[in-house]
């Protein structure tokens, strides 16, 4: 969906993005009384394709056992939408689109974005989709961190949200190893301080040892073990510095396979964004001021036992404001040894407990 | 209902409707679908298992995963009409702790527990010179989760030291309806098996926590 010149997107910077565009797409059927809409948020390199099969890597949709027939969100009896945040590169405007104004790529000329941004965004497009108030919106990671700000920003258009894996405010160390990605990524010759769109070429290597570097946050270190130990890609060391241990190997393809599927500047807005993210800020440091406008939204906050990137004393620091606001919360930490990707992964108690939850909300909200 | 928890329905009378209740321990929010169903009480919940967290949020209760020891602190003062501690409290840590925090985020604090006056467990040690095991403490002391049992008195004692003030106290005994008592009496500490408790915090309250007798059911 594209909005047109006049209807801008108003960012927290103070800039305003004319002409954007949200790619989304939609599962189900919007119920008579509009009381079925479920907007799903996305982490930060995924993508609006949830569920179904991926039209570029063919592979399930990223949350398919959350999200598709007979799960918990089910296009039987939800409307589902999810869009591609703004900044990003899968279709909605980021710095990788034309720039009206020039014709030329953006690159580092897109104004620098915040979760609130996104969230406003994607508040303009439910409003467009003719949906005066979602029955839930759901995300994990960077999409509970948009879950979050839509209860403060937007909580009369919620009746339950669910936020899980994430975190209320990015820490010192987050900030920190988004900057180590960044980092190799502007490092890279091929970045070209951002132009290398005009140039014809793409930062490949820096982009790929940022996603190195970040996939290690996103397993636990049992998990790291226990899948790969000390295990070696052939018989015996090479005395050099080829991939050696198959954890080498595996990291390397996952920083090799990345760069097909992402942009690099994407990647510097996207990460930009959640360092910026602090829902606190604006309440003199009080969470709980931030979540008293949003009393009446019922919540569910899900966090994993072995998630270092975004630990459950955070999610405990969101359940302890949202009932320090009064609101209605649940919360659940689910035992798990896969790290932060345990949200992505075959994991049956959240599942379970995402299925108890939007069941029950879904009764209050008359959905069948 | 569960006829092992008949102080349930001593709990049902002891809540005005429509009152914000805490119930720790809730398990799978048993209790806290029948106070909103009797009484329209706005429930909450805490409890430490996951699968007691899981079946409360298929229930459509708010329930939040944490343990009675540390997460009471994460909630502000006043936050409810009564904090509700079912069976519970000998299993926490610091009890002295726990029911402070009670009353600091409740104006009322309703507490049973199992008491250990009474004269089965007394004749149990006597005779058999083991930690007793009785209908209503059946597990052997290693593998109880029963770490701070008291006696009927203990409890007084401890309420007394507080500050804090009983409103009303019942003594439990299993499938017999829940018997008022005056809980300093040492008879009363052979003959309830169980005892629930509701306590204030002993100061002047502009409202009144104690239910009208009319809304006794």
């Amino acid at each position: 969906m594209r909005f047109p010149d006049g209807k801008p997107l108003r960012l927290d910077s103070g800039a305003r993005l004319e002409n954007f565009q949200i790619a989304y797409k939609t599962w189900g059927e919007l119920n008579a009384d509009k009381t079925n809409a479920v907007l799903i948020c996305h982490a930060l390199t995924l993508d609006q394709y949830v569920t179904g099969k991926h039209p570029i890597s063919g592979k399930p949709g990223w949350w398919s056992r959350v999200v598709g027939p007979g799960m918990p969100v089910d296009p039987a009896r939800h409307f589902i939408i999810c869009a591609n945040v703004v900044g990003g590169c899968m279709g909605s405007t980021g710095p990788a689109s034309l720039n009206p104004a020039t014709g030329a790529p953006y690159g580092l000329s897109f104004p620098v974005l915040t979760i609130g941004d996104m969230v406003r965004a994607q508040a303009m497009l439910v409003e467009a989709l003719g949906i005066e108030t979602l029955f839930s919106v759901i995300g994990g990671s960077m999409g509970g961190m948009q879950v979050l700000q839509w209860a403060t920003d937007y909580p009369e258009r919620l009746f339950s949200a669910i936020c899980v894996a994430a975190t209320a405010r990015h820490s010192a160390q987050n900030i920190a190893l988004h900057e180590v990605g960044r980092q190799a990524i502007m490092a890279d010759p091929d970045w070209r301080a951002g132009e290398y769109a005009l140039a014809g070429v793409r930062p490949e290597k820096g982009l790929a040892v940022a996603r190195m570097g970040a996939h290690i946050t996103y397993v636990s270190e049992d998990a790291l073990q226990r899948k790969f130990g000390r295990g070696l890609q052939r018989d015996g060391l090479s005395w050099g510095f080829d991939a050696d241990f198959q954890v080498e190997s595996y990291l390397r393809h996952q920083g090799v396979s990345f760069v097909d599927r992402f942009d690099a500047n994407a990647y510097l807005y996207i990460t930009r964004a959640m360092d910026y993210f602090d829902l606190s800020a604006a309440h003199g440091g009080q969470l709980s001021k931030a979540f008293l406008p949003a009393r009446d939204v019922r919540f569910c906050v899900v966090s994993f036992t072995s998630d270092w990137l975004y630990p459950t004393r955070e999610s405990r620091e969101i359940v302890r404001a949202l009932n320090a606001a009064g609101a209605r919360v649940s919360f659940l930490e689910v035992v798990s040894d896969k790290g932060h990707d345990a949200f992505l992964l075959d994991e049956p108690e959240m599942h379970a407990a995402l299925a108890g939850f939007l069941g029950a909300t879904g009764q209050e909200r008359g959905l069948t | 209902m569960n006829d092992q928890r008949e102080d349930f329905l001593e709990i049902l009378k002891l809540v005005r409707p429509g009152a914000r209740v805490l119930d720790i321990g809730c398990g799978e929010g048993a209790l806290l679908e029948l106070l909103a169903r009797e009484k329209q009480v706005d429930g909450r919940g805490l409890e430490i298992s996951q699968a007691g967290v899981s079946a409360a949020l298929a229930r459509g209760l708010a329930v939040v995963q944490g343990d009675a020891d540390r997460e009471l602190a994460d909630y502000p003062d006043d936050a409810f009409d009564y904090a509700i501690l079912s069976q519970t409290l000998q299993t926490v840590r610091d009890p002295r702790s726990v029911l402070v925090e009670l009353l600091r985020i409740a104006k009322g604090a309703i507490v049973s527990f199992p008491n250990f006056g009474h004269w089965r467990v007394r004749a149990s040690l006597l005779t058999k010179g083991r930690m007793p095991t009785t209908k209503a403490l059946p597990t052997p002391w290693w593998e109880t989760p029963n770490i701070h049992l008291c006696t009927l008195l203990d409890f007084t004692d401890l309420v007394e030291d507080l500050g804090f003030r009983i409103e009303a106290a019942s003594a439990l005994i299993r499938g017999k309806p829940a018997r008022p008592m005056t809980p300093g009496r040492p008879l009363e500490n052979w003959r309830a098996e169980a005892a629930i408790f509701l306590l204030t915090r002993g100061e002047q309250s502009a409202t009144p926590i104690k239910p009208a007798p009319d809304k006794l059911i």
